[in-house]
């Protein structure tokens, strides 16, 4: 995989030093990132899951709303973030990587370039009341 | 191709006795092709005797700036051939958010900072905003892509169908390193460096100086010498001065650069007037 934008670079970078759990995607969706806050929300260390393709990591993580049925993969704030090249936000369950199940709210944006390009989106997550 | 070193120094012009060897000139490096193209990369206050270099016959000049800090542009309007009307002169760099390549020109280029106007001087002047571009300039394989310092700043990369030389005069890959570099996917200019005959790299500060001026956008000499071998450079200048460097105080760095980098680097010191040809 080629070099990222100094811009992800500097986002990863600034991630690794924040409490609150983030998320980066590149434009295709593909997961490139997670700190360790998030780490602890998923269930699993961003070194084993490594990257991940959007359909992988949009599934393993299982997110359902109030009413239990499934989130479907387009309406998931990173997901429409890079759509709609707009913030997203909602609230939903997850089940970790780890079969705890979790209330999050999370918040998630795309990532313009200076330039105009589009490089990603980045998603914050907070644990929400159960 | 032959690449000279016109001004080495960073931040602000240090003439002096103290600083004769190494240059008291700021940033600007000409890299002259075998077929005579002939680009120049920054335009700090080195770019005035360059000028006096210039054939006067050239049809077609490139300017490269890697960012728009005074120091890089400040020997722009002291350059002779902007005003050869018989040249086409091309200025490449990067625009903000905000204000364009040309506005961001003419705040330095416009009174009262300086009497001439962008739009009076007198070549065939084009100017081009870079952005993540590939262009082929002459002989020349050109890319620029965006490195870590304050403000839209690129690093050059320049190639022939022979050899290739890095350009990153104002650069901080250390800011996103966790306890050393990461892999090169995640790299400050990576992509610029990988595996260069010529590494001309910022190395402002000694570790101790860096301690203290973490973010400011430049480099320790260790981390240059560390990005160097990460990246695979062949050949390494450490440049970019700091103007409270004298010509002792370079040599020591010097001298520590080629420790560091042992028999996987060449260290070339970073003088101004020095000729590199690969």
């Amino acid at each position: 995989m080629g070099q990222q934008g100094i811009e992800v670079i500097l986002l990863r970078q600034l991630a690794s030093y924040l409490s609150m759990p983030i998320f980066i995607v590149d434009p295709t969706g593909t997961l490139l990132y997670y700190n360790e806050p998030a780490e602890a929300l998923l269930g699993q260390r961003f070194e084993e899951t490594g990257a991940m393709a959007q359909d992988e990591w949009a599934t393993s993580f299982r997110p359902i709303s109030g009413d239990g049925t499934p989130v479907p993969e387009d309406q998931l704030p990173l997901v429409r973030a890079l759509a709609d090249r707009h913030p997203a936000h909602t609230s939903f369950w997850i089940e970790g990587l780890d079969g705890v199940r979790r209330h999050l709210s999370v918040t998630a944006f795309p990532i313009d370039s200076q330039s105009g390009r589009l490089l990603g989106a980045v998603a914050l997550f907070w644990e929400a009341a159960p | 191709m032959k690449v000279t070193l016109w001004g080495t120094r960073g931040s602000l012009a240090s003439p002096g006795a103290e600083t004769a060897r190494y240059g008291g000139n700021t940033s600007c490096v000409e890299v002259r092709g075998d077929a005579g193209t002939i680009l120049v990369v920054d335009a700090g206050s080195g770019i005035r005797r360059l000028g006096r270099a210039v054939p006067r016959d050239i049809h077609r000049l490139d300017i490269l700036l890697t960012h728009l800090h005074m120091d890089h542009i400040q020997g722009l309007g002291f350059f002779a051939p902007l005003y050869w009307d018989d040249v086409e002169v091309h200025i490449w760099g990067p625009a903000s958010v905000t204000l364009g390549l040309r506005e961001r020109l003419q705040r330095y280029l416009s009174p009262p900072l300086f009497p001439v106007r962008l739009r009076d001087l007198d070549c065939r002047l084009t100017l081009h905003e870079v952005t993540r571009d590939e262009v082929e300039i002459g002989e020349f394989h050109v890319r620029a892509s965006f490195i870590c310092h304050p403000g839209p700043t690129v690093g050059y990369r320049i190639a022939d169908s022979r050899a290739a030389v890095a350009y990153m005069s104002d650069h901080e890959p250390a800011l996103a390193w966790g306890n050393g570099p990461g892999s090169p996917e995640w790299t400050s200019g990576y992509d610029v460096a990988e595996g260069v005959d010529l590494l001309i790299h910022d190395a402002q500060y000694t570790a101790d100086e860096y301690a203290e001026r973490i973010g400011w956008g430049h480099s320790a000499i260790d981390d240059t010498v560390t990005f160097a071998l990460h990246t695979g450079a062949r050949r390494l200048v450490p440049y970019h001065h700091d103007p409270s460097h004298d010509d002792e105080q370079l040599d020591r760095m010097t001298a520590h650069a080629r420790e560091a980098a042992a028999s996987s680097c060449e260290v070339l010191p970073g003088c101004e007037g020095a000729t590199v040809t690969i």
